[in-house]
């Protein structure tokens, strides 16, 4: 019992000094660090949006049309960065899209992420046949352009945020699935694999519990960037119209409501694409800050 | 190498075979069936939707269906347009050449720029340049470029009023399509000003479209240039007294240059992804827009004839690069 509680103790030192090792690596990259505080900033305005934008999303001030951001002429601070064509305040808009942003990448990412280690698993641990079918499958979804892919899709299950998240999720489980089964097929012939099987260890058990957790380092990686890439897409599927419908304050579709004001107000065109850009932009530090402390090859150069 | 070859072949006709039934599916797999939905909200008398349907061949087997799809196809038969009843490969291949040109163009700014800047960041390794050239390939990576594109608009046409703000060319302008390429044929044509102004029409939005994978050769240059500057053999070239224009230039781009031309070769799908945005915003006509268009118009022949071709395609370019690849490094050629 005594030799227990001194394995289970090392067990968590031992995590915490792997996240120590971690963050160490992970905090020599300062764009990384100050992605990752960009990050936890719309993460915590995204969720006190209730709270933190001055007017509901959708809330129409008819006296206020186009009005300019409050450090031009005839704004005013009841509208800090202006109003649109039909009088809604900008700031509050752009402070709730950002949970759209978010659910976005979090409903991507995991329906992709959970597809893909399942069929990567199945054909990195089978193999032959199985194999075969899986890696073609994910052929031919790669082998279009993925927004194209993602839009006939979202054409054929019609226009909604739902729908741009399923087409998207689909359009990037190839790469996880690829990613699990090079990983797996490299941990197969390891030692500890054997020996698990000479235990008798059943196969869900050996696939999920004994290999999948030494084969995440490339998938979080993975994760970070088809985080970014599923705000990108869902917003260019909003912009064309195929994504969150108005009067959505999804960015994208902002700024295909947006469009015809181009060369009159300026304020509604630029503000969503520097909303999107620069959580885009936030995520992607976080990903090579990722990468460097968790890819082992590029660890020590 | 003829084995080589054959065997990227091999491994490609069973993708493409899958890519045909995806674009063959598409249609069958809209809710309710493809002729209601071609009607659209007006709708249509029972016997003329059973009519339509013996007419597009919809009321048989799937199988059979799939069968003369194939047919068809071999026979360069993509289907007929519903909107214009022009043959889908005859609008597919007028359009073509303007996607082409943008993409070309785009491919050429990204190459010219991004990879001197990789081998420059690369070389001087955490200077105040490479810093600036990657926290900019970054932001590009980052960039949702219709909106990238739209700034672009407001910038150089609204506010400056250098370039126009749409299509290919000058209405003003008008000459029968040579070779397709606006740029060629505003040349041939011999008339005044023309070239010109393709050319003020072309350069946003390959600027917009060229914004990622210059980009992505950016990074990929200067990591695969870091990797080759910490080989032996470019310390044994150094320490032989070679200069370090020579060690630079020859031993190291050229091996570090393997990598990126294959990530030079996978920007195609890239780029097409990208044409249907830019080409949506510069009303460019080209097949991005095209692809829009049909979408929007329930065109559904155009779409699944622009899809297996665009697909097509992409593998046809990205086969060229693999086997390009196996010309350059032998070691691929005969480990596969």
């Amino acid at each position: 019992m005594n030799e227990a509680t001194v394995s289970v103790e090392s067990r968590q030192s031992g995590r915490i000094a792997l996240l120590r090792e971690f963050w160490s690596y992970f905090s020599e990259n300062r764009g990384a660090v100050i992605g990752l505080f960009f990050f936890i900033g719309i993460i915590i305005i995204a969720v006190f949006a209730d709270f933190i934008a001055p007017h509901a999303p959708n809330q129409q001030f008819r006296d206020a049309l186009l009005q300019p951001p409050f450090w031009q002429d005839g704004g005013q601070l009841r509208f800090p960065l202006g109003t649109d064509a039909v009088g809604r305040d900008m700031l509050s808009r752009l402070i709730f899209g950002a949970r759209y942003s978010l659910f976005i990448g979090c409903v991507v990412v995991s329906l992709s992420l959970v597809l893909g280690i399942f069929l990567g698993l199945l054909a990195g641990f089978f193999g032959g046949k199985i194999d075969m079918a899986i890696m073609r499958l994910m052929d031919v979804v790669l082998a279009f352009p993925s927004l194209l892919l993602a839009l006939v899709l979202v054409a054929l299950l019609g226009p909604s945020l739902i729908n741009a998240m399923i087409a998207i999720a689909i359009v990037q489980q190839p790469h996880y699935v690829r990613l699990t089964r090079a990983a797996v097929m490299g941990e197969m012939s390891r030692d500890y694999v054997t020996a698990a099987r000479v235990i008798g260890v059943r196969t869900l058990r050996l696939m999920f519990i004994t290999i999948l957790p030494n084969c995440m380092a490339p998938l979080i990686v993975q994760a970070a960037r088809s985080f970014s890439s599923a705000i990108l897409d869902a917003a260019a599927l909003g912009f064309l119209g195929m994504g969150a419908q108005p009067p959505t304050p999804e960015w994208g579709t902002m700024l295909a409501e947006a469009r015809e004001f181009i060369l009159r107000a300026w304020w509604v065109v630029t503000l969503p694409g520097v909303a999107i850009l620069t959580t885009v932009l936030a995520v992607n530090l976080m990903g090579d800050g990722l990468r460097d402390a968790l890819d082992p090859k590029l660890k020590r150069s | 190498m003829l084995r080589f070859i054959l065997k990227k072949i091999g491994v490609l006709l069973p993708t493409f075979f899958g890519v045909t039934v995806v674009a063959f599916i598409f249609i069958r797999m809209l809710p309710g069936d493809p002729v209601m939905l071609m009607a659209g909200e007006r709708g249509m008398s029972d016997e003329r939707h059973a009519e339509l349907m013996q007419q597009f061949g919809f009321d048989r087997p799937i199988i059979v269906q799939y069968g003369s799809y194939m047919a068809d196809l071999v026979r360069g038969d993509l289907g007929t347009s519903i909107i214009t009843k022009k043959p889908v490969l005859e609008e597919f291949l007028t359009l073509f050449p303007a996607t082409i040109e943008l993409s070309l163009f785009a491919i050429i700014i990204a190459v010219l720029v991004g990879l001197p800047a990789g081998i420059i960041a690369a070389v001087k390794r955490g200077s105040f340049f490479d810093h600036t050239v990657m926290t900019a390939a970054l932001t590009g990576y980052s960039m949702p470029i219709f909106w990238w594109g739209l700034l672009l608009i407001i910038l150089f046409s609204g506010i400056l009023g250098w370039t126009p703000v749409s299509g290919r060319i000058n209405l003003l302008y008008y000459f029968e399509p040579v070779t397709g390429f606006m740029l060629i044929d505003s040349l041939l044509s011999g008339q005044e000003g023309a070239f010109r102004s393709a050319l003020s029409h072309l350069i946003l939005p390959s600027v917009v479209l060229s914004t990622i994978p210059l980009a992505v050769i950016a990074r990929q240059t200067r990591s695969a240039m870091l990797e080759v500057l910490g080989e032996d053999y470019v310390r044994t070239a150094r320490a032989k007294g070679l200069g370090p224009g020579r060690v630079i230039g020859l031993h190291a781009l050229r091996n570090a240059l393997i990598p990126v031309v294959t990530v030079i070769g996978l920007q195609v799908g890239v780029l097409f992804a990208g044409a249907i945005l830019t080409e949506t915003i510069f009303s460019w006509p080209g097949i991005g827009k095209w692809m829009v268009d049909s979408i929007f118009r329930r065109d559904y022949p155009s779409v699944q004839g622009g899809l297996l071709m665009i697909a097509a395609i992409v593998m046809l370019v990205n086969l060229v690069v693999d086997l390009l690849y196996g010309l350059i490094n032998p070691q691929i050629r005969h480990n596969s």
